[in-house]
Order: C-alpha cells, then structure tokens, then sequence
C-alpha cells in the first residue's frame, strides 16, 4: 500500500504578492497520507482506510469514472491543473477529538491563531473544524443533541446516520452534474452533516472553521444538510489558507434541501491562498414556501468558480443569494449564483458585487431559468463591480432561460469606478486617498457586511481593510 | 498674528479650458466675505481649487495659508491644515454611515499628523459632541446612522454640510450655496447656525468664511465685511455689505455695464456649459 508519513512542513512563507493575514504554517504530524495523484486504486484505498460501506466505495468508484470521461470546462476561468500532481487524502488523527483536550496540540495552535477557541466559548454552538482532511475536533451543544439536532463530519454521518444521509447524499449535487463535482464525489473527505428536525428553530449561527495546511493538498470537503419541515438553520463556514508556492486544489460539494416552510441561510467567507483553484459546487433545494439563502464572500485564490444554486421546487419557494468578490493581482474570482424555478409563485433574488484591483479580474455569471409552468414567479438580479484601477477587469455574463410567459424577471448591472468626486469629497474632510478608497470599499460591500454575523463582518472587514492597504499608489 | 488665507493672481482652467484669469482674496480669521456674481462666473471653480480638486488645474498664481504654499498639498492636507468646503452638491457615498466617516474626518482634521489606522477619537466623547451638534442643528439622532448623502433631500444634504463645518471646527470655510434649495425657515436655521460656528473662537480667533450666494437670507446673520463681485473668472468689484444688498435686488446689470471686458468673458464661459464651474 502506497503510504507514507507526512513530514512535518516547515512550507515556505514566500510572499507570492500580497501580504496575507494568515500567513502562517503549523507544523502537522499526520499519519496517512495516500500517494500523489489520482486513480482507481487511490480512490478505492481512500474508502478502504476510511472503512466505509461497499455502497460509498462503489460511489466513489463509479464517480472517478465519470470525473475521467469528463473534459475540462472550456469557459469561466484558466484551470492549468495536473490532477496527478495533488494528494487527495490525508488523515491528521487516528482518532476524531471528543473535547478541546483530546485535539493534538499543534492543531490547537493554529485553532488558537484563529482565535476558534475564544469565539467558541463566545458564542459557538458546535465547532467542526476540518484539518486537512478530516474533522478533527467536533462538539455540539447538548441541547441541540436533545432536540434530534445532528451535526456532526460527512465521515461520521456515513457510519452512524447511514440512512438518512443515503436518501439524500448526490441527489441534489450528482456525481455527472460537473467534473469537479465528480472529483469531489470519488475523493471526498470531512465536511458538514446537519439534519435540523421538524420545527427545529437554531437560534444562533452553527459553524465550521477549516483550512488546508499541507502542501500540495487538495481538499475535498462534502457538505449536507437537511433543514426539515418548518425548520430553521444558519450555517456559517468561513475558511482562511497559509500560502504556499505551489498550486493547490479545493473543490467542495454542498448540498442542501430546505424542506416546506423551512428556512436555511448558508454564509461562507472564503480567504484563500493566492495560489488555490477553487472550484466549488453550492446547490439547494427550497420546497413549498421554503426560503433558501446563501451569503457568499470570495477573498484570495487563483480561480475561484462557484455559483451557489437555488432551485425552487415547490409553490411559494424562495431563493437569495448575496455574492461578493474582491480579486487582485493574478486573481480570477468567476463567481456568481443561479435560480431555477420550477414552481409557479416562487421568487429569486441575487446580488452580486465585485471589486476588483491591481489587476484582478472579477466575473459576474449567473443564471436566472424559469421552467415551463412556474407562472407568477419572479426573479431580480443586481450586480454591481466597483474597479478600482485601470489594470484590472471586471465581466458580467448573465443568463436567462425563460420557459413561461406570466413571469417578472429584472437584472440590472452596473460597473463602477471610484469616482474622482467621491474620492475628492472624503479627501477633503481629512481622509487621505488610502483611507478614502477604503471607506467606499467597505461602503460598496456594506450590504453584505450586515448580513454577516458580527465576528465574521469584523473579520471581512479586516480582511478587505487588508487587501486594500497600498492599493492606493 | 492674524493667520491668513491669501489667494493671489490665481489662474484655473477646467479640461484645459481657463476658467479662473487672475482671481486676488485675502481672507482673514473673523472675516466674513460674500462672493457673488452670475452662474458660470467661476465661483465654485475658486472654492474646488482653494480645497484641492484634481481636475481643476492652477495654471498661475498662488495660495497660501499663512504664508505656506497649499498648492503642494492634496485635499487631504489641505482639510487638516484647517481649510474647508461645503459643497453645493455632495457626493452621496453608500453604505458608510454619517457618523462613522464623521469620526474619521473629524479625527483626521484635529490630529493632522495621525498615522492610518491610528486610534479614532475616543468613541463615548464622539457620540456626544456630534449629538450636541446635530441638536443645534435640529437633526435627529438618527440622521448619524444613515449613509453619507445617500438619499438625503436637498434640505438634509445642506444641513449635514453644516454638521460637518461644526464638527471639523476649520480656520477657513467656503461655503457653496449653502443656502440653494431651502426652504424660508431651513435657510435661516442655517445661517443661525453658521453665523454661531463662525464665532466660536480657537485660540481667540474666529473663522474666516467665504459665503458663496445668489440670496440675502445667509448674509442677514452673516453679514459680510467685503462682498465680491466675479464675472468672467476675476473679481470685478469689492465692496461692502452695500454692495451685497445691490446685487440681489437689482442684479448684475451695472455691474456688466460697467465691466465689458469681463462680461465679455462670461459670455464666452456661459457657452462652455458642458464644463461645471
């Protein structure tokens, strides 16, 4: 078999470009890591070291074949990828941690960078934190367990919650929707299970706290959640990366099923190393009167594609998405958001903003279908790309497939740049240029920001104050 | 010594075009001047360049402000040297809230030589002063909550132009139009309201304020120690509040009789009125 031990990484700090807040590596111990590449074999001992029923082995397997037959996409952004050049597998701990004391200490460093700990005795529900590959760490409020509440890593759900998460898992996201959502359903590892009961109301948000720490380590987290009937559930996910110099991968499926009358509000704030392909798979279905929500902040990589989907199936359903990109030099963030409705009286709306700087490129694509019968339905889209410098670009590519004639469907789209009056106005009420910039910055992103919970705006504006420090030359 | 902002022979073209040909001011603290003179004769043009407007460029003369030279500073200096504006048309700038970019502002302009990302003003002493000052002003709290311009009616983007002169407390303010677009009662809270701005002393001087107006309201509680006529991109006349009083009731008539080659000029800008001046 085809192991070996991971060295303890001392990667290197190399700046590739901007200063990056998370810059830091912890050295990791981990005891398996499956060899470099990909193939039947290394799927198949994936699934052989994880233990896992014939059914998921054989999902897997059937999935690499659909990844293999697949061709690249040929639109959205550059992906100069060697698939053979990525580990798709690395288990940290033999065992998952029960409480804080069982994680291993230099886990807990980099959580404690983080500062996971403090805002878990805050305000956290349960903390699942995806190092590398697997959950290492999980709790989850006992009155939540009480409830029927579960939360706990994929991994965990396929051994304990084998039922339920069968009659769910890849329906919503199959395995031959997309080559990266077919990489994802061979490879997966980690990632969220949550099942919110009937009439289950979480007051508070639920959260994952993840990041990739290996060089050369792909990470292929796999995400569901069940909100039931008249159930309500805020999951919040934010990630951040160490920066390294070689290219690496992350490429997630989440899949969410918002049953009538619940409600689901997923938010991800997403920070990656400039250096990560982020090919990403977001897809919820909302039934009657159900409302879904994705609130999605795009930071960092090299490519980020991902356009979190709501299809609206039943009578009443409705779907929001709240998307905001910032790309600089030698980013590509296509990210946008896609309604489907297939059922009369459903509403969608998206809002997208970009900014884009020194050079980066920030796309717009997103799609707006609605099916024959979904009469009385309706749709908006705003996207708005602020340009904060000659060098860099901004693209919208909107999409409407309208199948019926007794619908509502607007789009806007506006491409800004900071204007010399508002630069000139704040200027001359003390601000220098810098601070001025990065007052309309956090103005433009301001409706995003008060949708976040408060730890995560104070966070995203940091993170924004952070890209735009000597923005301005 | 009287500290002093002095323009002299000021030359300012808009896009390449000269708008401004020779404009001489001197304005002291405790000085109110009026500046008067028909639309497109250049008045708001002097105000963007005495602040620093990067696309009003100063082809000739001087400004100084106590003798330094402030065309070598951006509008950012300019403000913590102590020189302000209040616009005829602010720029709304959505999503930042009026009391937060008021706390930087503010902060900025009373600790000129702060670093970025240095501490604000302390933020229970903030809240009070600019709650004091908008009750002077009549403003409701909420008003501090609400996004920079974005949305105000012409009546509440004036006033908050006003809010700022209070909290910014500048040595020199020029002030556009402040009184267009309000109405009878709202112009005369305003000039109650700059006229006791004006007055309040720092360290035993006054403000120096240039008022920039078509009307007499502002001018009744503020009255002027000099009015200035402008016509063609040059003062024309200086006089006194006589002067002032003259002009907005029997208009600028004499003043072009009296001033051809200068009416000539403005003739010549009035045709250029895809620049805004």
């Amino acid at each position: 078999m085809a192991t070996d031990v991971l060295p303890t990484t001392n990667a290197s700090t190399d700046s590739i470009g901007e200063i990056n807040k998370y810059n830091f590596v912890t050295p990791t111990t981990g005891v398996f890591k499956a060899r470099k590449g990909i193939d039947a074999e290394i799927v198949a001992q994936i699934s052989e070291m994880k233990g896992e029923p014939a059914w998921m082995r054989e999902f897997r397997l059937e999935a690499f074949e659909i990844f293999e037959s697949k061709p690249m996409p040929n639109w959205g952004g550059d992906i100069s990828l060697d698939f053979q050049d990525i580990y798709y597998y690395l288990k940290p701990t033999s065992e998952q941690g029960k409480t804080w004391d069982d994680v291993p200490q230099e886990i807990k460093e980099t959580f404690e960078k983080l500062g996971i700990p403090e805002a878990e005795r805050k305000y956290l529900a349960g903390v699942k934190a995806q190092f590398e590959s697997e959950v290492v760490y999980g709790s989850l409020q006992e009155d939540l367990a009480e409830k029927g509440v579960i939360f706990t890593d994929t991994d965990t759900a396929v051994k304990e919650h084998p039922d339920l998460l069968r009659e769910y898992f890849a329906t919503i996201i199959p395995p031959h929707d997309n080559k990266f959502a077919a990489l994802n359903s061979a490879v997966w590892s980690g990632g969220s299970f949550i099942y919110i009961p009937p009439g289950v109301k979480i007051e508070f948000p639920l959260q994952a706290y993840f990041r990739i720490n290996a060089e050369n380590m792909g990470q292929f987290e796999r995400t569901l959640i069940i909100v039931d009937e008249g159930a309500e559930v805020h999951y919040v996910e934010g990630c951040t990366a160490p920066m390294y110099t070689t290219e690496s991968l992350h490429s997630a499926v989440v899949e969410v099923v918002v049953k009538k009358n619940g409600r689901c509000r997923y938010t991800t704030i997403q920070n990656w190393a400039n250096n990560i392909y982020n090919l990403v798979t977001k897809r919820a279905m909302a039934y009657e009167n159900a409302l879904m929500e994705w609130v999605d902040g795009n930071l960092g990589s090299k490519l980020t594609m991902k356009y979190p989907a709501v299809y609206m199936m039943e009578p009443g359903a409705r779907g929001e998405i709240l998307s905001i990109a910032f790309s600089s030099t030698g980013q590509h963030q296509d990210a946008g958001a896609k309604l489907v409705h297939c059922a009369p009286n459903t509403s969608g709306r998206i809002i997208s903003k970009s900014i884009s700087k020194n050079g980066g490129r920030s796309s717009y694509r997103g799609l707006c279908k609605v099916e024959d019968g979904a009469v009385g339905s309706k749709s908006s889209v705003v996207c708005d790309a602020l340009i904060l410098d000659p060098e860099s670009r901004s693209d919208t590519y909107p999409y409407i497939e309208v199948e019926e004639r007794d619908v509502q469907i607007e789009h806007e789209a506006s491409v800004s740049r900071i204007g010399e009056e508002q630069l000139f106005y704040l200027m001359s009420r003390g601000l220098t240029e810098a601070e001025a910039s990065s007052m309309i910055v956090s103005g433009f992103i301001e409706p995003l920001i008060k949708e976040l919970p408060m730890e995560y705006a104070v966070e995203m504006n940091r993170l924004i104050e952070l890209q735009m420090e000597g923005s301005v030359g | 010594m009287t500290e002093t902002l002095k323009i002299a022979d000021l030359h300012v073209a808009v896009e390449g075009k000269p708008i401004l040909r020779g404009v001489n001011l001197t304005i002291r603290r405790g000085e109110t001047h009026a500046l008067m003179g028909p639309n497109g004769s250049g008045k708001s043009t002097l105000g963007n360049a005495v602040m620093g407007h990067p696309s009003y460029e100063v082809t000739g003369g001087t400004i100084e402000l106590n003798g330094e030279n402030v065309l070598e500073w951006d509008a950012s200096e300019r403000a913590r040297a102590g020189i302000f504006m209040a616009f005829q048309r602010p720029m709304s700038i959505p999503g930042v809230k009026m009391a937060d970019f008021l706390r930087h502002a503010a902060t900025n302009v009373r600790n000129p030589d702060r670093k970025e990302g240095a501490d604000l003003i302390p933020m229970r002493e903030f809240r009070k002063e600019l709650k004091e000052k908008m009750a002077d002003l009549r403003m409701d709290v909420e008003f501090a909550r609400r996004y920079v311009n974005d949305g105000f009616s012409g009546g509440e983007m004036k006033r908050a132009e006003i809010l700022q002169l209070a909290m910014l407390r500048p040595k020199f303010a020029i002030l556009d139009e402040t009184d267009s677009g309000l109405d009878v009662d709202a112009v005369k809270l305003a000039s109650q309201s700059i006229a006791q701005i004006s007055q309040e002393t720092d360290k035993g001087q006054e403000m120096g304020i240039l008022i920039i107006t078509h009307h007499d309201k502002l001018l009744d509680q503020n009255t002027p120690d000099f009015t200035h006529v402008m016509l063609g991109g040059k003062i024309v006349e200086t006089g006194g509040v006589e002067l002032a009083r003259e002009l907005y009731t029997e208009g600028y008539d004499r003043v072009r009789a009296a001033h051809p080659d200068a009416a000539k000029l403005e003739a010549e800008l009035q045709e250029n009125d895809a620049v805004a001046v």
